[in-house]
């Protein structure tokens, strides 16, 4: 029962929120200077178009008019037309979905992979060499542009070593695996950092602490405080850390989806700005934004399933 | 009595700055970066190319013959391109933060110090722009505003500030039940004169250590809409687009992508280590 209050008031809280986003999207199209139908539409402004673009976004009605409008749709379902692929950008999205999700999905396995053994490693050998080693690794990759670092894999991995495809996201599950592989890595590169940085802390916080000291006082090996004690620690803290940092990882897909060519909805994104399709551009940032909304939420609910200390109440 | 309460104010901010003693970390970040200023800086005598001056018939070569790091497609010198792109990227990234900073950092220090409805607005709205992948909401932003500086400004402010506002806002609710505070408010101080005089003095350093990394996301941003094409216009030199540029040709000029790529990463490294610097002798680790 507690656990429904909960997640009952964790979903009220969403409320604002979603309502907020809501307004940023709708408002998006009024930031576009002078008449925003003929600055979209641009060499293809014809009257008819102006015209028609202007019935689509209801921008000749009172502003008030417009956004009940907007959310009238947005409630069943509707992110509106795009202007390019005559389509209703919901289609669009969902056709688009999967490898945004298989991207998102294998860009969280592969960084835990990597970010929890490193984290395990730096905070059991504490002070040495390899500590101060895997630190540094930080500071090197915040400041690596995720694009650039799907280049350097694709010139190593794919061109070189002609392990895995240039691009592209394959026919059939094997290659969805198979071409997955290296925009995954490309994102869990760029979250390692971050991972690691606080996964670390909240290892040596484990290991410093009594029932930790007390396991070792009954003669377990370090082995077996480590896997048995302290990593079951540390997988609740690589969720709230990945629930911190969930915007960041699903803001790279949008641009690691373009540098392999995967038909996610970040290449939908990118392809519909450079087509001037904004209903697209509209509804995709709404889809992301929701993305991060609810993912958040299942990370809260996680922590609080995970850590008996989270308050429910 | 204001006198004796301004001088009684132990001013832990601006006195840590001031002696803050050099650590390895630190020196290492400020000798890096101010290389990379130097390079920019010094551009035009490092090197005589024109950064924007093609030679279509000498596009693509190889380095050596004059030009340290060859030439693109458009037969302009590389290396001439990297040392004018390091002005353009580093001045846009260090000026698209100094917005939000004022804006966020002014909210922050407001809504810590009022509390009550603005703080409560202010933290729902700090919720929504955050709920919004950063990298969306600047490109979508940039798309609508059309692309170029004056809307990777206006872009990154909007999404920025947030962080400014939480981090000032949560020291100056620990700094306001300070004693000196209580003392400022009691004596009667103006509410204007307690906040810029004696808070922010004392809540400023977290923000500024925190604008150091700061600069490399927002220089990731202005890179990233670059290589989308929505960033710097051309023929402006910067390092986004040079990769964008450069990933045609990865098959036989890897450098011309590797290089533009390998600055931001020095250049990210050398705020990063600022940053550390800087947390490591505030005693905040």
């Amino acid at each position: 029962m507690r656990h429904l209050t909960y997640v009952a008031r964790r979903l009220v809280a969403l409320l604002p929120v979603l309502f907020g986003i809501s307004l940023i999207v709708f408002f998006m199209i009024h930031l576009v200077p002078g008449d925003p139908a003929k600055t979209l539409l641009g060499v293809r402004a014809t009257d008819e178009s102006v015209a028609a673009l202007h019935k689509a976004f209801g921008l000749d009605k009172p502003l008030w008019q417009q956004y009940l409008s907007f959310m009238g749709r947005l409630v069943h379902g509707d992110l509106g037309r795009s202007f390019f692929y005559n389509v209703n950008v919901s289609e669009l999205v969902s056709g688009r979905f999967p490898a945004t999700a298989w991207l998102i999905v294998s860009s969280v396995l592969l960084s835990l992979l990597i970010s929890i053994p490193l984290a395990v490693l730096a905070a059991s050998r504490r002070g040495s060499a390899l500590d101060h080693l895997i630190r540094a690794v930080p500071l090197v990759g915040l400041g690596m542009p995720a694009f650039w670092v799907g280049i350097m894999l694709v010139l190593l991995f794919a061109l070189k070593l002609r392990l895995f495809p240039v691009s592209g996201f394959g026919e059939d599950i094997a290659g969805h695996v198979h071409s997955i592989v290296l925009p995954a890595l490309t994102i869990a590169l760029a979250l390692t950092p971050i991972l690691v940085r606080s996964l670390r802390t909240s290892m040596i916080a484990v290991l410093d602490s009594d029932y930790v000291v007390t396991a070792r006082a009954k003669g377990l090996s370090h082995r077996r405080v480590i896997l048995g004690h302290a990593l079951r620690n540390a997988a609740v803290s690589s969720v709230t850390v990945l629930g911190v940092n969930v915007a960041y990882l699903v803001g790279s897909t949008l641009i690691v989806e373009r540098v392999f060519a995967l038909p996610g909805i970040g290449t939908l994104m990118l392809d519909a700005i450079y087509n001037r399709d904004f209903a697209v551009v509209q509804g995709v940032t709404l889809v992301f934004a929701v993305t991060v909304v609810v993912i958040n939420l299942l990370t809260d609910l996680a922590h609080a399933a995970l850590d008996p200390r989270v308050e429910l109440a | 009595m204001s006198t004796a309460v301004a001088g009684a104010v132990p001013r832990r901010g601006l006195r840590s700055r001031r002696s803050l003693r050099m650590n390895a970390t630190l020196t290492g970040g400020l000798t890096l970066l101010g290389l990379i200023v130097m390079a920019g800086l010094f551009a035009p005598l490092i090197t005589s190319w024109d950064p924007i001056a093609q030679d279509l018939t000498k596009s693509l070569q190889s380095p050596g013959n004059g030009h340290l790091l060859g030439t693109d497609q458009l037969g302009r010198d590389v290396f001439a391109r990297l040392l004018y792109g390091t002005r353009v990227d580093l001045r846009i990234g260090a000026l698209a933060v100094l917005f939000p900073f004022v804006i966020g950092g002014s909210l922050g220090l407001v809504a810590g110090w009022r509390g009550g409805w603005f703080d409560k607005v202010l933290m729902r709205l700090v919720d929504i722009v955050v709920a919004i992948p950063y990298l969306v909401l600047v490109i979508a932003l940039v798309f609508a505003l059309g692309a170029g500086t004056r809307s990777i400004y206006i872009a990154i402010t909007a999404v920025g500030w947030v962080a400014y506002a939480r981090i000032v806002r949560g020291e100056v609710l620990v700094a306001k039940e300070q004693e000196y505070a209580l003392a400022a408010r009691a004596s009667g101080l103006p509410t204007y004169r307690i906040l810029l005089r004696h808070l922010l003095p004392n809540v400023v350093l977290q923000a500024f250590v925190f604008s150091m990394s700061d600069v490399v996301l927002s220089i990731l941003g202005i890179v990233t809409l670059g290589y989308l094409g929505l960033g710097v216009p051309q023929p402006t030199p910067d390092w986004g687009s040079m990769i964008q540029e450069g990933q045609a040709f990865i098959f036989t000029k890897w450098y011309l992508a590797a290089i533009p790529g390998l600055a931001v990463v020095v250049t990210g490294l050398s705020l990063a280590l600022i940053a550390d610097g800087f947390v490591h002798r505030s005693g905040r680790r």
